[in-house]
């Protein structure tokens, strides 16, 4: 009876542990959310404003109208849908060629690709801008794709994966007289359906997401990708907060609706990638 | 997509031996792009460590002067502090908030989804977008933190508070990685341990000190191990929040670099300064993996 009384308590005590964690995580993103709905003039009224009165919509219209923020949602649009696609398939070939094909240098090969891992690319950052600007690619969609391309942790996930399913689909599609592009495609990558989508949302995250290498690409205000386009934004609407507040949900909402949408491919997704789960 | 669609040449019969087309064909995108964007640039930064190159330019070959440099260079001792202090500011709040939010979150009943999801959103935002709230948030004058609080606080221009400031930030933005990773820990350990535990008369804290905790060790090892490499890595937040200021407080190693090659345009300089930081994650990996791994023994 003592007992179960105590743990009553703590079960109280641990809901309202977590309910005020909650409230801490929750409420800079709905302050921000707050702000963007109200008037300009109540953003920044002295004493605070708590609630917008009347509730509107006019700084989302007017950051989605005017100014560059269009033009960034389409840059991270196309960069980050190529470099998704490509980073899938340029591992899924690389790891299918790992997993089911035998030639001599494969482990060291395997092992050479994933040295990646242990470098940090902010070390590669100053040798990758004068690579970009040897190719002319500076201030370019192409320069912002090409070096998001490398993905060891998706070869090894993909590897780890195509390693599971049985010898006898490649070898019986092999008698069939299938090449291993054919036999990858219409196999490998059906089977490994779920994983694909993990690794495409988290790749397509990370890619929308990338701040530091686009930052240092690109700066002409055109070729900006979202992240480093709201880094100009105080800037540009100068003291206007509830507009600089719309800018930010509105930078912040396709990643946050990706999440919601596929919440249990994200986490699977992360999970993979930090090697936890196969 | 296209590529991969497009019917693929037959081969012959299969033989022992080595069939090397398939292997070229699968392997040398994926390589082609490895060898140029990543291992040729990682050559490039240790041979430019030891030149006076500018961004464009590459200058002459001058041995270990940049290091020579480097080792009485007060700036970068100082960069380097800033990095430490910012990590002994994150690291254990990082890995110990990550985990009571995933053993409540867990125990959380009808709020458990709501309550991951609320503490997973703020990681998948841009960087940008934190920074931009929280300036709004932290903002000295119309902020609302101060105006609940009746405080004047300029948080990311005061020489003490700024950093600490820049880590709230940080913890914020980034635990959600971490509540996930502790999440599955708990996943892996059975019911039934618990269960049996309860009938020994185990209560709270000893449930905690003797099952979750040695049972959640790995995960805890791993997402200390991932958190000092990640803290140490910090550029972006501090770069947007404070610029390194007021007064270079907030300067860490990558700001440093960062300034010297592409403000000063000296990439011999910041190439040796990438090289000297890689060498001390590295070791940092090494020692935390030996002190973890003689803890766990």
């Amino acid at each position: 009876m003592i007992a179960s009384r105590r743990s009553v308590w703590m079960m109280v005590l641990a809901t309202m542990a977590l309910l005020l964690m909650m409230a801490v995580w929750a409420a800079p993103l709905l302050w921000a959310l707050i702000t963007a709905l109200k008037p300009e003039l109540q953003a920044a009224a002295q004493p605070i404003v708590w609630l917008p009165n009347p509730v509107t919509l006019e700084n989302f219209a007017a950051v989605l109208t005017s100014g560059n923020l269009p033009r960034w949602y389409a840059n991270s649009v196309v960069t980050s849908l190529i470099i998704t696609a490509a980073t899938l398939i340029l591992s899924a070939m690389a790891a299918y060629a790992f997993s089911q094909l035998t030639f001599p240098g494969r482990n060291a090969l395997f092992w050479f690709s994933l040295a990646g891992f242990m470098l940090p690319f902010e070390a590669l950052l100053v040798p990758l801008y004068k690579l970009m600007n040897n190719l002319h690619a500076i201030n370019t969609l192409a320069g912002i794709i090409l070096p998001q391309l490398v993905s060891p942790i998706a070869i090894f996930v993909f590897r780890q994966f195509f390693d599971q399913i049985p010898k006898e689909f490649r070898e019986a599609a092999v008698m069939d007289g299938a090449t291993e592009l054919r036999i990858m495609w219409s196999v490998f990558v059906p089977l490994s359906a779920n994983i694909i989508w993990a690794l495409a949302i988290v790749t397509f995250i990370g890619a929308w997401n990338n701040f530091l290498w686009p930052f240092i690409v690109v700066n002409s205000t055109e070729q900006m990708t979202i992240p480093v386009g709201l880094t100009q934004v105080q800037s540009a609407y100068g003291l206007r907060y509830a507009q600089t507040m719309a800018v930010a949900i509105l930078g912040g909402l396709p990643v946050i609706l990706a999440y919601l949408l596929f919440q249990r491919r994200v986490t699977e997704g992360f999970l993979s990638a930090s090697g936890l789960k196969g | 997509m296209t590529a991969l669609q497009r019917p693929a040449q037959r081969h012959g019969p299969r033989r022992a031996s080595t069939v090397w087309g398939p292997v070229f064909f699968l392997l040398l995108p994926f390589l082609a792009v490895y060898l140029l964007f990543f291992v040729w640039p990682a050559l490039q930064t240790l041979w430019l460590s030891f030149t006076t190159s500018g961004l464009t330019e590459t200058g002459p070959w001058t041995g270990l002067s940049n290091f020579r440099t480097l080792i009485g260079d007060a700036s970068f001792w100082s960069a380097l502090g800033h990095t430490v202090f910012f990590a002994v500011l994150t690291v254990i709040p990082l890995t110990a908030i990550g985990m009571l939010m995933a053993i409540l979150t867990r125990s959380g009943g009808r709020l458990r989804r709501v309550a991951q999801a609320v503490f997973f959103i703020p990681y998948v935002l841009p960087v940008s977008v934190a920074t931009l709230i929280w300036q709004w948030v932290l903002n000295p004058n119309l902020g609302v933190v101060n105006a609940a609080t009746g405080s004047q606080i300029a948080w990311f221009s005061d020489p003490t508070l700024a950093m600490p400031a820049v880590a709230a930030v940080t913890v914020w933005w980034t635990i959600g990685f971490n509540m996930l990773l502790f999440l599955a820990g708990l996943q892996n350990i059975p019911q039934e341990t618990y269960e049996a535990a309860a009938l020994d008369g185990a209560q709270g804290g000893q449930v905690f000190r003797y099952i979750t905790w040695p049972a959640l060790w790995p995960t805890t090892a791993l997402v200390l191990t991932l958190q000092l490499v990640g803290s140490f890595k910090i550029f972006s937040q501090v770069y947007l929040l404070t610029g390194g200021g007021p007064f270079d407080s907030t300067r860490v190693v990558l700001e440093y670099m960062y300034d010297t090659a592409f403000t000063n345009t000296d990439a011999g300089y910041a190439s040796a300064i990438a090289v000297a930081f890689f060498v001390v994650i590295l070791l940092l990996t090494l020692l935390q993996n030996t002190l973890l791994n003689r803890g766990r023994a």
